[in-house]
């Protein structure tokens, strides 16, 4: 599943800075660089992992290309059409492909609506369907996430954490999309729970040949379910190839240290464990130069502090930042 | 008698806890015992809801009043029984001697005052020392868990740090008196790996150079694999398998336990392919029955009488101990 063919969604030097306001009259004084030039794509049928510290910009990439936010710069094509720019109404078309599952089934669920009326509001909104074939749609719906049908006239406060995410996975393909925007979609369940969602994704994958942009902090479980990953920092992508290739092999230091940290569910496993010092440093005022500088255990010259490196295509479909820091392997 | 023996520092015997809701009594811990042993680790570990924060706020004794209560059992620690212990002998142990680290670092400190005042209030507490000799020890704990420059940090409050920070002070309170236990209740579920990688660090080396025992409480099995040198695996309120960790992750002998360790996600498994799941989900307290918990989920067919009697408790090899349900355990 590498580059071949039309990407399903490619974004180019993709921006979104969150104004920082201060002073009496509330201006803005700074810019908290959130996604700082973000180039990746998605390909048909792929499921693109996201991966990176909290704070480092994976909810804001995801809800931007959603386009739930307005992007300060730089261009998100879906299959070929510029979304940035466009307005709700020129939009509406695009909300039909692009939908999103949310990490907190406990909040993002309306709790005065019925299961049936949440799973049915995408239809109303885009005024499909008569009444009773909207019924219908829900009850398909709620089969296909492996709900019983009587769930439609049921609160969402009925229904475990599990379940209410089968609920928002409902609700989500209700329009049939293209692309899911799954953010965190399991971090708030348990483990016997969450190999229950994370199969049901992986079945309709298969079953609707939809794409995934999987936002998560959990690496076992991205390797588990993504074609290929990104790695993220700071609003930058640092490293972004293979799936198998980067956990086998990875090359940024970043990448090495976030890797290393995983604990293994093995006593007699020994860690050969890289600890960063300190902290995801503020995207409101980055370091200079590389923002992995402060933490990088190799820091290869002087350069790191005062130039920004940029991601580059160092073997075909895999990209690095290019920093001294990294390995780069020699071409055959 | 409450006393433990040997190398025991602690040792819970068939411990009881309940709460008053109003829907009636309902059972979080139900009948569990273990030991924990002087300067070892003892992981607890389970789904939500299945008891692992009860069991430790029933040792610490500091469950929600007026609802929370211990109905049975004992916590035997020396020749005392926390169980039954007086709310004013309590006090003198608890954070001085058996000490706890909570998992959200920003609800467990004090918005409003200082680092440095809310480590000094535990040494104060305890010890008998001066305002200014506390202060000197509370800076003197930021620099032992690893906070840079302690005296401008220990002038600080909570929300100048960051979380990993946070929970270093965290750690540092719950230290400050050199307690024998500390019982660690998911102290790295709300970091971010790299963090957690630094947080458990700091524990295992505090752990050793002071040599206190420790209850780690997680959810996350990767930890546990890590930190501990035993296990006790719980469901709905039951402690369904003990042994050593190796024990446990070698050769679990529970089909819950076995379940758990099949079901995460893990680096060197395929990709994409189908994990293994537990079917249904942890039962509510209020709905639990008196025999095989697990029996509902286990998709195995078990006799009705294994629904009504308690499975008891064997040892199927030494120092190897489950809830011994015929169908469950293999």
């Amino acid at each position: 599943m590498m580059n071949n063919g039309e990407p399903i969604l490619a974004t180019k030097d993709l921006r979104m800075y969150y104004p920082v306001k201060g002073g009496i009259f509330r201006r803005a004084v700074a810019a908290c660089k959130a996604v700082d030039g973000v180039s990746l794509t998605i390909q048909p049928g792929e499921t693109l992992g996201l991966v990176g510290e909290s704070g480092c910009g994976k909810s804001t990439f995801g809800k931007t290309i959603a386009r739930l936010y307005e992007p300060t710069g730089g261009s998100i094509k879906f299959e070929g059409n510029e979304l940035a720019g466009l307005s709700r109404r020129q939009l509406k078309p695009f909300r039909r492909e692009i939908q999103m599952i949310f990490q907190d089934p406990y909040e993002s669920l309306n709790p005065r609506h019925t299961v049936g009326a949440i799973v049915e509001e995408p239809f109303v909104i885009h005024q499909m369907g008569t009444r009773a074939e909207r019924r219908q749609w829900v009850a398909e719906l709620l089969d296909k996430v492996g709900l019983h049908e009587s769930a439609a006239q049921r609160f969402p406060f009925e229904f475990s954490g599990g379940q209410r995410q089968r609920i928002g996975i409902a609700r989500a393909l209700a329009l049939k999309p293209r692309l899911l925007i799954c953010d965190e979609p399991v971090s708030a369940l348990d483990v016997s729970i969450q190999s229950q969602i994370l199969n049901l994704l992986m079945e309709l994958q298969r079953d609707l040949g939809l794409s995934y942009l999987f936002i998560s902090h959990d690496l076992a479980v991205v390797k588990h379910i993504s074609d290929r990953i990104a790695i993220m920092y700071l609003g930058k992508i640092v490293e972004l190839g293979d799936s198998r290739e980067i956990y086998k092999n990875p090359r940024h230091p970043y990448t090495k240290a976030l890797l290393s940290a995983i604990p293994v569910p093995d006593p007699t496993h020994v860690p050969d464990r890289q600890i960063l010092e300190g902290d995801v440093p503020s995207p409101i005022d980055p370091p200079p130069g590389c923002a992995f500088a402060p933490r990088c255990p190799v820091k290869a010259s002087a350069e790191c502090e005062t130039r920004v490196p940029e991601l580059v295509e160092v073997e075909p479909g895999y990209w690095l930042s290019n920093c001294d820091c990294c390995e780069i392997k020699n071409s055959p | 008698m409450a006393e433990t023996n040997g190398d025991n520092l602690l040792e819970v015997r068939d411990l009881v806890t309940a709460f008053d809701t109003d829907a009636g009594q309902v059972v979080a811990v139900d009948g569990v015992s273990f030991p924990v042993r002087r300067g070892r680790t003892l992981g607890i570990v389970g789904e939500s809801g299945c008891g692992k924060s009860v069991t430790a706020m029933s040792i610490m004794r500091v469950l929600p009043q007026p609802m929370g209560k211990i109905l049975a059992g004992e916590i035997a620690f020396d020749d005392k029984n926390l169980a039954t212990l007086d709310a004013g002998e309590m006090r003198t142990i608890r954070g001085n001697r058996i000490s706890m680290i909570f998992q959200e670092p920003m609800t467990a400190l004090n918005p409003v005052h200082r680092i440095g005042k809310q480590i000094s209030e535990v040494l104060l507490q305890h010890n008998d020392l001066s305002g200014v000799e506390a202060w000197e020890k509370s800076i003197e704990m930021l620099d032992k868990v690893g906070i840079p420059s302690p005296e401008i940090r220990v002038t600080e409050y909570p929300h100048q740090l960051s979380g990993g920070m946070r929970q270093r002070v965290v750690i540092a309170i719950a230290l400050a008196c050199g307690p024998e236990l500390v019982i660690a209740d998911e102290p790295t579920t709300a970091l971010d790996v790299t963090i957690q990688a630094q947080i458990l660090q700091l524990i295992n080396d505090l752990q050793s150079e002071l040599n206190m025992a420790m209850i780690l409480i997680t959810h996350d099995l990767g930890v546990i694999a890590e930190t501990c040198d035993e296990v006790c695996v719980m469901y709905a309120g039951r402690i369904v398998e003990r042994a050593s960790a190796k024990e446990v992750f070698a050769n679990p002998r529970h089909a819950y336990t076995q379940g758990l360790l099949n079901s995460i996600p893990r680096l060197d498994g395929i990709p994409k392919s189908e994990l293994n799941i537990i079917e249904g989900m942890v039962p509510a307290l209020s709905e639990l029955k008196p025999g095989c918990r697990f029996a509902p989920r286990s998709g195995r067919e078990h006799a009705p009488e294994l629904l009504t009697e308690r499975p008891p408790i064997k040892e199927i090899s030494p120092g190897h101990w489950v809830e011994d349900c015929p169908v469950c355990t293999k």
